[in-house]
C-alpha cells in the first residue's frame, strides 16, 4: 500500500470526513546525533465522524496498532485520544497517530471499535470504568481493573463530583487533605 | 457456543490471582474438557495501585519519574524512559545526545537481564532446574554491570527529565567490555542449551501457537508478537534515544529457522536473538557515544519551575523487554501535577492473546505457555480448582500444578 506523508494523511482525513474533521497537526523533533525525526500526527474529529475516522485508519494500514485510549477530564467535556501507530515494521517509517475526540459530559457515549480492532477491548473496558464513558456495543461490559466492591457511579480519572469520594482517599501522615 | 457443546464435561479452573508462573497477581479462569483447555477468562486488577492517579493528584513530574520506575520491578528502565520522553515532548526540553546514548545502553542492559531471567523461569516451568540455575548464574554478570553503571541493582534511578543522572566514565569502559565479551563467549552455549535440547524441544515446539493474524488483531507486542512473525519493534520503527543512529532490525524466528510457527519455541528463539542484539547495541553505543553534558538543565529547582509553567502534551514510546511501553502526559500551566497521565505496559495487550494460545493445550502446559509471553505480573502459591459438575471446590496449589508440568516432561522423556 502506498505510504502517505504526515501532512497528506491529515489532508486525507479532511477529504474523507468533510465536516466531521476538526483539525490536525504534525509534531516533529530531532533525535540523537543523526537528527532523525520523531513524528506524531494529531487529528481531531467530531464524535459523529469518529467511526468513519477509525475506518479510514484501517484503510491507511491493514491492522493498525492501537496502543491505548487516553482520557482527560477537561471540565465541561471529556477528551479521548486513541493512540494509533501505522506503517510499522519498517526501519524508522512508523508514524504515531493520535485520534482525538471530545465528548460533552451530558452525553458520554462513544461507539465501540472492537469489530474493527478486536484488541481494543481491554482499553475500552478500562475507559468505561475509569472515566465513565459508555462504550456503546462493547462485547464485554465487565470491569477490568476496579474491584467488584468499588462504588457504582464513581470514576477515578474524573476531576468533578464523580471522581472517587473523599472518604475513599487515605491521606498519608504529614500531608493535608486537598 | 463452546460452552453449550461441552457443558456436561467442562470444569472451571481458576489459576491465580497468585501463582508463580504469573509473576504478578492475575486470575485466569480455565474451562477444561478433560485435560484440554477450551476457554480462558482473565481477571486483572489485583495490583492496581492507582499510580496514574498519584501522578495526576499528588506528585510533581520529577517525583513521578521515581513512581514510574516502581510500576514494574523488572522493567524499571522502560517506564521512566517513556515517561521522561513524554514530559520532554510536552515541555519542549531536548536531552543532550550523550544522554540519549546512556539511556540506550542501560535500556539494553535491562533487556539482557530480563531475557536471561525469563530463560531461567521458562526452564523452571518445565522442570528443567539445571538450566534455571545456569541462566540465573549467567544473569549475575549483567546485574553487576548494572550496579557498576547506575549504582543500583534493581531500581536504577538513572532518569531525569532532560537527560540522565549518571555519566558512563572512561574508567568504566574496560569493565563493561569485559562483561560483553563474557556474554559473547557464552552465547553459542546458551543457544545449544535452549534450542537443541531434546526435552526443551518436546515441551515447546508446536505448543501455545499464536498465528500472525491473531497477533495483529489482538495488538500483541514485543517478543511474543515478533515470534508470530510481526516485525514490530519500537527501536526499529520509531526514532527515539540513540536507536535511529544504529541499524536495528526486529528479530523474528525465521532469521534462524527459516519459518515462523509462533509457538513457545519461537519465543525462545526471538529472545535469544535479542540477547545477541542487545550486546551488539551496547558495543556500538560505547563506540559512537558523543562527549558532552548529560543533562539539559542540571538545576532541579529551575527544571521544576519550567515544568510547572509547561503547557502541552506528549507521547513517549519505548521498547521494553516485553514489548512497547507507551506513556501519554498532558500538562497544564500553573499546575504542579500532571493533568493527565496514561501508562500502557506491554502485558496489557499481550494478555488478550492468552485465551488463544491456551486453547487446546493441557493443564500441564499452562505454566510454560503462559510464561512464554513473559507476562509482567506477580504471583502466589495457590490455584483454586472448582469442579462445577459436582459442586466441589478444592485448592490446587502451585506445587501441584508445577508437579503436573514436571511429570509431563518426564513422561515425554521416557
Amino acid at each position: 500500500m502506498e505510504r502517505l506523508t504526515p501532512q497528506a494523511i491529515i489532508d486525507s482525513f479532511g477529504k474523507k470526513l468533510g465536516n466531521g474533521f476538526v483539525g490536525g497537526s504534525v509534531y516533529e523533533r530531532e533525535v540523537a546525533v543523526k537528527k532523525n525525526k520523531f513524528r506524531i500526527i494529531w487529528v481531531e474529529v467530531k464524535k459523529s465522524a469518529f467511526r468513519e475516522a477509525v475506518e479510514h485508519i484501517c484503510h491507511l494500514q491493514e491492522y493498525p496498532h492501537l496502543a491505548i485510549i487516553s482520557s482527560s477530564d477537561l471540565g465541561a467535556e471529556v477528551e479521548l485520544i486513541y493512540h494509533f501507530t501505522i506503517y510499522y515494521g519498517y526501519h524508522l517509517e512508523e508514524l504515531s497517530l493520535g485520534l482525538r475526540v471530545k465528548l460533552p459530559k451530558s452525553d458520554l457515549k462513544i461507539p465501540t471499535i472492537t469489530d474493527l480492532i478486536p484488541g481494543a477491548l481491554f482499553t475500552e473496558r478500562e475507559t468505561q470504568e475509569m472515566m465513565g464513558v459508555e462504550v456503546v456495543g462493547i462485547p464485554d461490559k465487565r470491569r477490568l481493573f476496579l474491584p467488584e466492591d468499588f462504588p457504582e457511579g464513581a470514576y477515578p480519572w474524573r476531576k468533578d463530583e464523580k471522581g472517587p469520594p473523599n472518604d475513599m482517599l487515605r491521606v498519608l501522615p504529614g500531608r493535608e487533605q486537598q | 457456543m463452546i460452552e453449550e457443546e461441552t457443558k456436561k464435561a467442562t470444569y472451571t479452573i481458576p489459576v491465580g490471582p497468585i501463582h508463580p508462573a504469573l509473576k504478578e497477581p492475575i486470575r485466569l479462569v480455565l474451562s477444561i474438557d478433560g485435560e484440554e483447555i477450551v476457554d480462558t477468562d482473565i481477571f486483572a486488577g489485583q495490583v492496581h495501585r492507582g499510580i496514574e492517579w498519584l501522578g495526576m493528584n499528588r506528585n510533581n513530574p520529577i517525583q513521578s519519574i521515581y513512581l514510574a520506575e516502581r510500576i514494574c520491578g523488572i522493567c524499571n528502565i522502560c517506564h521512566p524512559f517513556s515517561f521522561v520522553m513524554a514530559v520532554e515532548q510536552a515541555a519542549g526540553i531536548t536531552p543532550p545526545p550523550r544522554a540519549d546514548y546512556i539511556r540506550t545502553i542501560i535500556a539494553e542492559m535491562e533487556r539482557l537481564h530480563s531475557h536471561l531471567l525469563w530463560a531461567g523461569v521458562a526452564a523452571h516451568e518445565i522442570g528443567f532446574d539445571t538450566i534455571f540455575y545456569l541462566a540465573w548464574q549467567v544473569r549475575e554478570e549483567v546485574m553487576d554491570l548494572i550496579e557498576l553503571v547506575t549504582g543500583n541493582r534493581v531500581t536504577k534511578a538513572m532518569f531525569q527529565i532532560g537527560g540522565v543522572r549518571r555519566d558512563i566514565t572512561e574508567e568504566q569502559l574496560p569493565r563493561i567490555r569485559q562483561s560483553l565479551d563474557y556474554y559473547k563467549g557464552l552465547y553459542d552455549k546458551l543457544g545449544r542449551v535452549f534450542l537443541e535440547d531434546k526435552t526443551i524441544r518436546m515441551r515447546t515446539v508446536n505448543v501455545g501457537i499464536l498465528k500472525k493474524e491473531d497477533a495483529l488483531k489482538l495488538l500483541t507486542v514485543g517478543p511474543s508478537g515478533r515470534a508470530s512473525g510481526v516485525p514490530k519493534d519500537v527501536r526499529q520503527d520509531q526514532p527515539y534515544a540513540a536507536y535511529p543512529d544504529l541499524d536495528i532490525k526486529a528479530m523474528t524466528p525465521d532469521m534462524l529457522t527459516g519459518t515462523v510457527v509462533g509457538d513457545v519455541y519461537d519465543r525462545i528463539i526471538v529472545r535469544l536473538l535479542e540477547v545477541k542484539q542487545s550486546i551488539e547495541i551496547i558495543e556500538q553505543c560505547l563506540e559512537k557515544m558523543p562527549p558532552g553534558p548529560i543533562l539539559a538543565q542540571p538545576k532541579t529547582a529551575v527544571l521544576l519551575k519550567t515544568l510547572t509553567q509547561a503547557e502541552g502534551e506528549g507521547v513517549g514510546r519505548a521498547e521494553a523487554p516485553r514489548g512497547e511501553v507507551i506513556h501519554y502526559v498532558r500538562m497544564e500551566a500553573g499546575q504542579s501535577t500532571l493533568a493527565t497521565w496514561k501508562v500502557r505496559a506491554p502485558t496489557y495487550v499481550n494478555l488478550m492473546s492468552v485465551p488463544i494460545i491456551l486453547k487446546g493445550m493441557q493443564i500441564a502446559d499452562v505454566p510454560i505457555t503462559f510464561a512464554s509471553l513473559d507476562p509482567c505480573m506477580s504471583c502466589t502459591n495457590r490455584v483454586v480448582v472448582t469442579d462445577r459438575a459436582v459442586g466441589r471446590r478444592f485448592v490446587m496449589d502451585y506445587e501441584e500444578l508445577h508437579r503436573l508440568s514436571v511429570e509431563k516432561t518426564k513422561e515425554l522423556q521416557q
